[in-house]
């Protein structure tokens, strides 16, 4: 068996034979025998083809992908009526006198090389769309067609890198799974694998060996084995059928409403630890994110994460959530989550201790950075803020203030920002008793009931001789939690629950006769919880 | 010749999509049109690979200069594409 590692973009499990597709790297033929009319006119006559099935892939993206992912395709069209690039291919013909095909390769090489060579990200993808486009010329010219790369058994596609147009283009009947040596998870390759929901890795160093032997994609943990043991295989295909049981039901449950049998609504969102994540969010079919806790990025950092590097995950989520709700909640360190490079000190009781909003508050160059990084992503899609750990009207004034700073400051730079809803977490028994005054502050409560637990009961959750003692349907919690759905409302402001009590099926009639609004819960529980919803009356008499 | 300065709000900038419909409006005039970066390169509007080369991002602030043909109506319709699209 082998084991080689890469970058998941989808989480899932592929298993199957796998078929290498090599690019046709065939020696084109540099000198032509044809007239350099005859050659140039070939050219042509292959930019209007490319430009055929160029308007009907974006016709079948459109279909399957959606417009935003199909733009790609009209992008293509548009590139092969640059006049650069154009007038560089028919000046290799003319002058070279060479073949229409050496010229298109030759063009799309050199303008790739262009692009490639640019700081920007974005920018260095664009080289793999020119040499799409080029290649699509070649083939159109070579009379290579469209070659189907799969065989006619489904197979897990390996290959150096893949365009756009060879993702779209693919039988999906015929594909397991896809594992690329090169690539981005920011490439509209990965787009749109995570859209058609194929398990994909990429940045895998495959050899040729594995022609047609039997492996394994497992996308949760970024890995692909090769001739797996007996064992590992049964383990695999028990979860991925454990994949496909919540596959159909996610089938059947999805686009419907979260609404209960006589009709009151309840919005379901999901929580993510990691811009990974937001593909598990779009599979099972969360309105949006409810809580997205923005700490993993500092704790999966070796120093002060930059402005610029908050920003690219935040802009992914956001765009990856195409208008949907993304509420990130603001850096929540501290207690149980540790980063060396904050330098903490060690405390007698880290949980009532300097955390969240308290280092926040007092670090104000740590939370400016973050704050300006979120509202620069707000331009891309619907984004909230949200923070955590408030006792005091105050600190929501201090933070709404800071948040303003960022604000002022970004719009004298001419940065685009979008409307932000600001909220905050009731997690303490002090939000929960002043939250009247709070709600007048913010548009939103969310609240985190893990902590509101531990603070109302007195009882350290990290603590397992305490287990006996703890009881998450304790009244006094539930009764915190009523207290707080009546001032939020009382005042305008929805209010959810993103703690694990949320997805506690037995809570869910309580939580929609109190008038909870939203329930952010993991993005496997959205879909039984959904179901749950939907089998509920609450015009019946309760049972208790 | 006409200028005027302007400075992007579209949050990818003249990349892709608003790249190409740039193209569209500027090849729909009888004037030569020219986008330069401040303290960057420039491109002929009319061109979409050069001028996605030139990588305006937002935030960044344009010069662009009509030259040639019906310049007063050339730079009324750079204009309003300018504010409405980028």
């Amino acid at each position: 068996m082998q084991v080689a590692t890469g970058k998941s973009i989808l989480n899932g499990i592929a298993i199957g034979p796998i078929r290498i597709y090599r690019k046709e790297d065939a020696q084109l033929a540099v000198t032509s025998t044809r007239t350099a009319e005859e050659e140039l006119s070939r050219f042509e006559d292959a930019c209007e083809k490319a430009k055929e099935q160029l308007a009907g892939l974006y016709e079948k993206a459109l279909a399957e992908v959606g417009e935003e992912n199909a733009a790609i395709f009209e992008i293509h069209q548009m590139m092969l009526d640059d006049d650069d690039y154009l007038n560089a291919a028919r000046e290799i013909i003319e002058r070279q006198g060479a073949t229409a095909e050496y010229a298109a390769a030759t063009t799309g090489d050199n303008f790739a090389a262009t692009f490639a060579d640019m700081e920007d990200a974005y920018m260095k993808a664009r080289a793999t769309d020119v040499r799409d486009i080029s290649h699509r010329l070649v083939n159109i010219l070579t009379g290579a067609g469209e070659a189907s790369h799969l065989g006619d058994e489904a197979a897990i596609l390996v290959a150096d890198d893949l365009t756009p147009s060879e993702t779209v283009q693919l039988d999906k009947s015929k594909l397991l799974g896809f594992v690329t040596r090169h690539g981005s998870t920011n490439s509209h390759t990965a787009i749109l694998a995570r859209t058609m929901n194929i398990p994909a890795l990429i940045g895998v160093d495959f050899d040729d060996s594995w022609d047609g032997k039997l492996a394994i994609i497992d996308g949760y943990n970024h890995c692909v084995y090769v001739d797996p043991a007996s064992e590992l295989l049964n383990t695999m295909e028990e979860k991925r059928q454990a994949d496909l049981k919540q596959e159909s039901l996610l089938q059947g449950l999805k686009k419907k409403p979260n609404v209960t049998l006589d009709g009151r609504e309840i919005k379901v969102y999901a929580n993510i630890g990691n811009a990974a994540d937001v593909g598990l969010v779009l599979q099972n079919d969360a309105q949006g994110i409810g809580l997205f806790r923005s700490e993993f990025i500092y704790l999966d950092s070796e120093d002060y994460p930059s402005e610029e590097k908050q920003f690219e995950i935040y802009k992914r989520v956001v765009e990856t959530m195409a208008g949907k709700k993304v509420i990130i909640r603001t850096l929540d360190i501290g207690a149980d989550k540790q980063a060396d490079y904050f330098q903490l000190d060690k405390e007698e009781n880290p949980a009532l201790g300097y955390r969240a909003i308290r280092i926040c508050l007092t670090r104000k160059e740590i939370f400016k950075q973050q704050l300006r990084a979120i509202l620069r992503a707000s331009a891309f899609g619907t984004v909230s803020v949200m923070f955590p750990m408030i006792i005091s009207v105050r600190e929501v004034r201090d933070a709404k203030d800071t948040l303003e700073e960022c604000r002022a400051e970004l719009r004298e730079q001419g940065v685009a920002m979008g409307e932000v809803e600001t909220g905050i977490m009731i997690e303490t028994p002090a939000a929960v008793m002043i939250a009247d005054e709070l709600a007048e502050e913010v548009q939103f409560f969310s609240i985190g009931t893990n902590d509101l637990t531990q603070y109302t009961l007195a009882i350290d959750r990290q603590n397992p001789k305490l287990d006996n003692f703890y009881n998450a349907f304790h009244p006094a919690v539930l009764r915190m939690i009523r207290m707080t759905v009546e001032a939020g409302h009382r005042h305008d402001c929805w209010v959810g629950i993103c703690g694990e009590l949320g997805a506690d099926q037995t809570l869910t009639e309580t939580f929609l006769r109190m008038g909870l609004d939203e329930l952010s819960v993991s993005p496997p529980s959205v879909l039984p919880l959904r179901k749950c919803i939907r089998s509920l009356d609450l015009s019946k008499t309760p049972e208790n | 010749m006409k200028q005027f300065q302007y400075t992007i709000t579209d949050p990818v900038g003249i990349h892709a999509r608003p790249a190409g419909l740039l193209v569209k409006a500027a090849k729909a005039l009888d004037s030569a049109v020219t986008v330069e970066k401040v303290g960057g390169k420039s491109a002929p509007a009319n061109k979409l690979m050069a001028l996605m080369g030139v990588g305006v991002k937002q935030g960044d602030t344009v010069v662009v200069t009509i030259e040639g043909g019906d310049e007063e109506a050339s730079f009324q319709a750079m204009e309003q594409f300018f504010k409405e699209n980028l």
